[in-house]
C-alpha cells in the first residue's frame, strides 16, 4: 500500500506475506498463514492499543483518510451542495448543503481538503477564508429558518493565514460564527473527523454535541506550530503533541467532547464503509436524543455546554482592600 | 494564533515598545523623537509629539477610563489548575506565579464594575504584561462572569483588549474560551445590552476570533497590531513580505472591519458618548 506511515509498515509486511502465500497455496502456506494471522492480530492489537498522540496525528491527516465530501456520500441522501456567502465568493474549502439523513433532512457542512495535488489547491489544503465561514453559518441560519438540524464535519488544519483573508475580517467571520452557533435554535451536532485546527475548526464546531473520531485529534494550535515556539524546532512536533493533550481520550476527560466515534482497527483509512457505519449509528443517536427538544432548551444547554468547560479553582475572595 | 514566549526570548510579556529609561527623557519608538517622560503621563503614556500610544497596564487603562473611585474590582480569586501539566523550560503554574507577581494582578484581564463617565458599566482591561494577555481558563471565566454581571446588573459591558490569542499551555481548553465569551456576549445581545469593544495594541490569534470582533461597536487605539493570524505566521504562509501598515487600526478601519479609531486622549469622552446612545435615559455630559 502506497501512504503508509511508519508505524503501519510492520503490519503491512505481514500482510503482504500472507497474501503471498495465500496465492501459493501449498501445504507449507496452509500451515503457516493462521500462525501468521495471529501474529497479525497480536500486533495490530498492540500497534493500536498504544498509538502516541504523534501517531494519531497522522493517521488524522493520512492521505487516505475519508475527508468530508467522502463522508457525505457515504452517510447522505439526495445531497444538494450550496455555493457561496452572498458578500464575496465561495470558498471551496468548505462544503455544505441540504441532504436527507434516513428520514430526516438535515444541513451539512465541512472542510474539505484535497486529494490530489489539483485539488489541494483548489480546496486551499481544506483551510478556510472568511467567505467560507459566512457561507458555513448562512446554512445554519438556513438550517434554522426551517427547523432543521445541523451537521458539521470538522477537518482542517485550520482558518487560512493570509493577506486576503484578514483584509476580508478572518477573525471577524469566525467571532460571528461562535456568537452565530450559540443562538442556533436547532440541533448542532458536530463531528471532528480528521484534523480540529484551531479557531479554523472550533468556526463551525459549537455543537450541542461535539463527536470525536477515534484517532482525529483537535487542538489550539498544530504540533508543528507548538514545537517552533516552544523549543525553535517544528521538528520537535511529536513532543509537542504529547504535551498539547490533542487525542480523542484527552478531549473526552477534559469534557471537551462528548463521545468517541471508533474507527475500524487500522484507522478509517483502512475501511472507508466501516468508518461511516460507526458514525452513521452515533449521528442517529445523537439526532434522535436531541429531537423534539425546544428552541429554548437547544440554546440553554448548548450555552450552559461551553460555559462550563475550563479548568481552574476558586480561592476565597481576599478581603477588601487586602 | 496563540500567545508564545519563544525559548530565547527572555522579554516575556514585556508589555511596552518603548524603552522606556529611568531617566526624565525617553525616546519614542514610533517617531523616534526624544521626549520627556512626564509628559507621555500627562498624556494618558502617549507620545506627545506624534501621539503614539504606549501599552500600558490594566490598572492605568481603568484608571484612564473608569471614575475615580468608582472601579469595584470582581473575581480575583479564580486561579488555573495546570490541566494539563503543562512544562516547557518552565512549570505553567510558576510561570502563572511569576506574572502575577511581576504585574500585580490575579490573571490577564481585570475585570469589574465601573462608572464611565457617571454611566454604570462592567469595564475589563486586558494585562497585556500577563503571559501576554493570553487566554486560559480564568480569563474566559472572568469575562463570562463579568458578562453576566452585567446581565444581572442591566448595564453596558467596555472589554480593552491586549492579548496575543489562546494560551498554549492550556491547550484546547484556552480554544474553548472563545466559544464561553461568545456565546456570553449572545446573551448580554439579547437582552439589548450594548457591548463596546476597544481593541489595543496588539490584539491577535483567539482573542480577536472571538469577543474583540463582536462589539456592537468596535474602537481601536491609533496603529495597534490587530489581525487573526500573527505577521510572522502569514509572511511564513505566503513568502512574501507584509504590506506597509498590514494589520495596524488604519488598514482595518480602510478595510471595514472597525468602527473608529480613537486618539487615547479622547478614549473616555468618546466612550461616553456611546454609553449614553445606548442608555435607558439620555445623560448629560458627565
Ligand atoms: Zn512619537
Amino acid at each position: 500500500m502506497p501512504d503508509a506511515l511508519d508505524f503501519e509498515q510492520p503490519l503491512l509486511e505481514l500482510e503482504n506475506r500472507i497474501t503471498a502465500l495465500q496465492a501459493e497455496d501449498s501445504p507449507r502456506a496452509r500451515d503457516e498463514i493462521p500462525r501468521l494471522e495471529e501474529r497479525l492480530a497480536r500486533l495490530r492489537q498492540r500497534t493500536y492499543a498504544s498509538l502516541t498522540a504523534w501517531q494519531r496525528t497522522q493517521l488524522a491527516r493520512h492521505p487516505r483518510r475519508p475527508h468530508t465530501r467522502d463522508f457525505f456520500r457515504l452517510l447522505f441522501e439526495d445531497f444538494v451542495e450550496l455555493h457561496g456567502d452572498r458578500l464575496y465568493g465561495d470558498d471551496a474549502a468548505i462544503v455544505g448543503g441540504l441532504a436527507r439523513f434516513g428520514e430526516r433532512r438535515v444541513v451539512v457542512i465541512g472542510q474539505q481538503k484535497g486529494r490530489d495535488t489539483r485539488e489541494k489547491l483548489a480546496r486551499n489544503f481544506g483551510m478556510p477564508h472568511p467567505e467560507g465561514y459566512r457561507k458555513a453559518l448562512r446554512l445554519m441560519q438556513l438550517a434554522d429558518k426551517f427547523a432543521k438540524p445541523v451537521i458539521t464535519l470538522v477537518d482542517t488544519p485550520g482558518a487560512y493565514p493570509g493577506i486576503g483573508a484578514e483584509e476580508r475580517g478572518q477573525a471577524e467571520a469566525i467571532a460571528r460564527n461562535l456568537r452565530g452557533m450559540a443562538a442556533l435554535g436547532v440541533p448542532l451536532i458536530a463531528v471532528v473527523t480528521g484534523e480540529g485546527g484551531s479557531g479554523g475548526a472550533l468556526a463551525i464546531g459549537m455543537g450541542n454535541r461535539v463527536l470525536m473520531l477515534e484517532y482525529a485529534v483537535y487542538s489550539v494550535i498544530s504540533p508543528e506550530g507548538c514545537a517552533a515556539i516552544l523549543w525553535g524546532d517544528a521538528g520537535k512536533a511529536p513532543e509537542a503533541a504529547e504535551s498539547m493533550k490533542i487525542t480523542a481520550p484527552d478531549l473526552l476527560r477534559l469534557g471537551v467532547i462528548d463521545t468517541i466515534v471508533p474507527e475500524p482497527l487500522g484507522g478509517a483509512h483502512r475501511d472507508w464503509e466501516g468508518a461511516a457505519r460507526h458514525l452513521r449509528e452515533a449521528l442517529r443517536a445523537e439526532l434522535g436524543a436531541l429531537a423534539g427538544r425546544s428552541r429554548e432548551t437547544l440554546v440553554a444547554e448548548r450555552y450552559d455546554k461551553f460555559r462550563r468547560i475550563g479548568a481552574f479553582e476558586e480561592t476565597a475572595m481576599p478581603a477588601p482592600g487586602a | 494564533m496563540p500567545w508564545f514566549k519563544r525559548k530565547t526570548d527572555g522579554s516575556e510579556g514585556k508589555a511596552s515598545t518603548v524603552q522606556i529609561a529611568e531617566g526624565l527623557w525617553i525616546k519614542c519608538d514610533s517617531c523616534k523623537e526624544i521626549i520627556y517622560r512626564a509628559e507621555v503621563e500627562r498624556a494618558g503614556r502617549a507620545c506627545p509629539k506624534c501621539h503614539y500610544p504606549f501599552r500600558i497596564s490594566a490598572r492605568e487603562r481603568i484608571a484612564l477610563l473608569a471614575d475615580p473611585g468608582s472601579f469595584e474590582e470582581r473575581d480575583t480569586n479564580l486561579e488555573t489548575t495546570d490541566p494539563l501539566g503543562f512544562k516547557d523550560t518552565k512549570k505553567y503554574r510558576d510561570r502563572v506565579r511569576a506574572a502575577a507577581q511581576k504585574t500585580r494582578t490575579d490573571e490577564a484581564v481585570v475585570t469589574g464594575l465601573a462608572r464611565i463617565g457617571g454611566l454604570p458599566s462592567v469595564l475589563c482591561a486586558f494585562e497585556f504584561g500577563f503571559l501576554g494577555g493570553s487566554m486560559g481558563s480564568v480569563v474566559g471565566e472572568k469575562l463570562a462572569r463579568a458578562i453576566e454581571l452585567a446581565i444581572d446588573k442591566h448595564v453596558p459591558v467596555v472589554i480593552v483588549s491586549a492579548s496575543g490569542g489562546a494560551r498554549m499551555q492550556e491547550g484546547i481548553l484556552s480554544l474553548m474560551q472563545m466559544a464561553k465569551t461568545s456565546a456570553a456576549l449572545e446573551r448580554l445581545g439579547a437582552r439589548r445590552l450594548p457591548y463596546v469593544s476597544v481593541l489595543t495594541d496588539p490584539t491577535t490569534g483567539g482573542v480577536t476570533a472571538s469577543f474583540a470582533m463582536l462589539g456592537d461597536v468596535i474602537l481601536a487605539e491609533p496603529r495597534a497590531l490587530i489581525g487573526f493570524a500573527g505577521p510572522r505566521v502569514i509572511a511564513e504562509t505566503i513568502r512574501q513580505p507584509l504590506p506597509e501598515g498590514f494589520q495596524r487600526s488604519e488598514f482595518l478601519l480602510a478595510h471595514g472591519q472597525i468602527d473608529a479609531i480613537v486618539d487615547r486622549r479622547e478614549l473616555k469622552e468618546t466612550l461616553r458618548r456611546i454609553l449614553a446612545f445606548f442608555a435607558d435615559r439620555p445623560s448629560a455630559a458627565g
